[in-house]
């Protein structure tokens, strides 16, 4: 091959990396306007602060939204210290030829390629029936638990973030310089405060970064709530754990697949489909401007 | 003042396949600096480490033999209390991520120190007596980051003396700066060890030469001799030191 044509096929190979990053922006953009178009008409204050009417296109979305938001933070809440502990055991702790190291990571592996409706199978099996059946034996009580409801649709969706949670938060421990530990160690720091007051803090916008993916990821999660929590028409708000709840894209399911008249949803459709999307990028954004500010107090103080 | 700060006898340290030391019989004398030299993997930071027991902190170490501080059988001390007494700095710098002032007072924090105007007194002391403090006192609040390669490893050296330690182990703690910083480093050794015992491990026979009182040669894992720097880089008992101080091999 001539110097020329080994150029040119460099070239070439430039252009189709740059084709496939062109792609991704194409994908989005292509959804953003094609749901904002649709939804532009109904997207309105009253909208997004409604309560369902009667009809599917009738009313507004707040309970979904509502709904959304509260399963995605029962979720954080609970996956985040599972996820982190469970990070900080295999890097930290664990030692590399450890069995149960070993079987751990295996299991993340697994359980992230896991399809999401078996989750919602084992949701149901595992958090509503053994787990809410056992709380309401214990307490006396006749299906209080024992039914889908928030906790356990959250308890669902925080075991299948779990895999992300823990992957992002090791990366980030692998991140903090072992030196910086062995300096802390030399100082006569325990593990613990070393951990504690060195590797956590340094960690810190990494394991947000893991936050900020969990969510998103449960945020838009569907089929495991589908079994354990999720209800198609609830205009009360859910008042406790143990209420169902209306999701926005368990709602957008709806809209599309179950209304009488699918052409006469599809504005709402679209007002639902954006009002999640505008969501999940809230959230991000809110995790995104925490981690920022994280970095540069460190770098300040 | 006992004259000799820690006796190091019959030491030998294995790695998981491999044997680090052996046999190695050493005595540190208060208020010296003793350089450890010797080609790569002679064993010279592993008996290092084994001072303040940063080798336990490695996989798989295995450690014979008997080390004393004071008199007193380092292995069977507390191990935070040993490090407070035996202090480490290391060969590249490694700040933490936090301000100059944190820096220097984590070691006190978490021997439990709170008092604001005791640890502030304490920073600054250490920070004077690592050469640092008039180039950082209007700045303890940035991160020490921010500091050049130089300071940065000064700094470490002043967060190892804020615990007031009896001895201080250097690794090649100039090995990544440039010549100025080094020669402030080397300068920095001479005032410490008034009130320091220092142990210092390099790869620059002129650095052993110019800072230390006594020297000890290892090579594959054994001590081959020791005693003072100047006979040992003039006038040494052992072949195989002087080929080595002479650069024959290395």
């Amino acid at each position: 091959m001539t110097l020329g044509a080994r150029f040119a096929l460099g070239r070439l190979f430039e252009r189709l990396t740059a084709l496939a990053a062109a792609l991704i922006v194409l994908a989005l953009g292509v959804v953003l306007v094609d749901v904002l178009r649709d939804g532009v008409g109904v997207v309105s204050w009253r909208f997004f602060v409604d309560e369902p009417g009667a009809g599917p296109t009738e009313g507004g979305i707040f309970p979904a939204i509502f709904g959304t938001v509260a399963l995605t933070l029962v979720m954080t809440i609970i996956v985040m210290p599972l996820g982190v502990g469970a990070a900080l055991y295999l890097h930290e702790y664990a030692s590399p030829t450890s069995r149960l190291a070993g079987l751990a990571r295996a299991a993340v592996h697994h359980l992230a390629g896991v399809p999401s409706i078996v989750y919602g199978l084992f949701g149901l099996g595992f958090f509503v029936h053994a787990l809410g059946g056992a709380l309401d034996a214990a307490t006396g009580q006749a299906l209080k638990w024992a039914q889908p409801g928030l906790l356990w649709a959250a308890c669902t969706l925080a075991v299948l973030t779990l895999p992300t949670v823990i992957v992002a938060t090791e990366e980030a421990l692998r991140a903090v310089p072992s030196e910086v530990r062995l300096a802390s160690l030399a100082l006569g720091a325990t593990r613990a405060q070393t951990l504690g007051r060195v590797v956590l803090p340094a960690a810190a916008p990494g394991i947000l970064t893991a936050a900020v993916l969990a969510v998103s990821r449960g945020a838009g999660e569907v089929a495991p709530v589908l079994l354990t929590g999720v209800a198609s028409w609830l205009p009360d708000l859910p008042g406790s754990l143990s209420s169902q709840f209306m999701h926005l894209g368990f709602h957008a399911y709806v809209l599309a697949t179950q209304s009488p008249d699918v052409d006469a949803a599809r504005p709402a459709l679209a007002g639902t489909v954006a009002a999640l999307l505008v969501l999940t990028f809230l959230l991000n954004l809110v995790a995104i401007v925490l981690r920022a500010r994280l970095r540069r107090g460190m770098e300040a103080s | 003042m006992e004259p000799v700060k820690v006796r190091i006898e019959g030491l030998e340290v294995h790695y998981a396949s491999k044997r680090a030391l052996h046999g190695v019989h050493l005595e540190v004398n208060t208020n010296e600096v003793l350089a450890l030299i010797g080609p790569s993997g002679c064993g010279k930071s592993t008996l290092l480490r084994a001072l303040n027991r940063m080798n336990e902190v490695l996989p798989g170490v295995k450690q014979r033999g008997s080390i004393t501080l004071e008199g007193d059988r380092i292995d069977q001390m507390d191990v935070v209390e040993l490090r407070r007494r035996v202090g480490m700095v290391f060969q590249r710098s490694n700040p933490f991520a936090k301000s100059i002032f944190e820096n220097v007072a984590f070691g006190l924090r978490i021997a439990g120190l709170t008092s604001t105007s005791e640890l502030a007194g304490r920073v600054e002391q250490s920070l004077v007596q690592a050469a640092l403090w008039d180039e950082v006192k209007d700045r303890l609040g940035d991160s020490a980051l921010a500091l050049s390669g130089g300071q940065q490893q000064r700094l470490c050296i002043a967060r190892a003396l804020a615990v007031q330690p009896e001895v201080v182990l250097m690794d090649e703690p100039a090995s990544a700066l440039d010549p100025i910083a080094t020669a402030r480093i080397e300068e920095l050794i001479h005032e410490l060890k008034t009130r320091y015992t220092i142990v210092i491990v390099t790869h620059n026979m002129q650095q052993a030469a110019r800072v230390s009182d006594r020297t000890a040669f290892l090579y594959m894992g054994e001590l081959v001799e020791v005693g003072r720097t100047e006979t040992i880089f003039t006038n040494p008992s052992m072949k195989r030191t002087e080929d080595y101080v002479t650069g024959k091999f290395g």
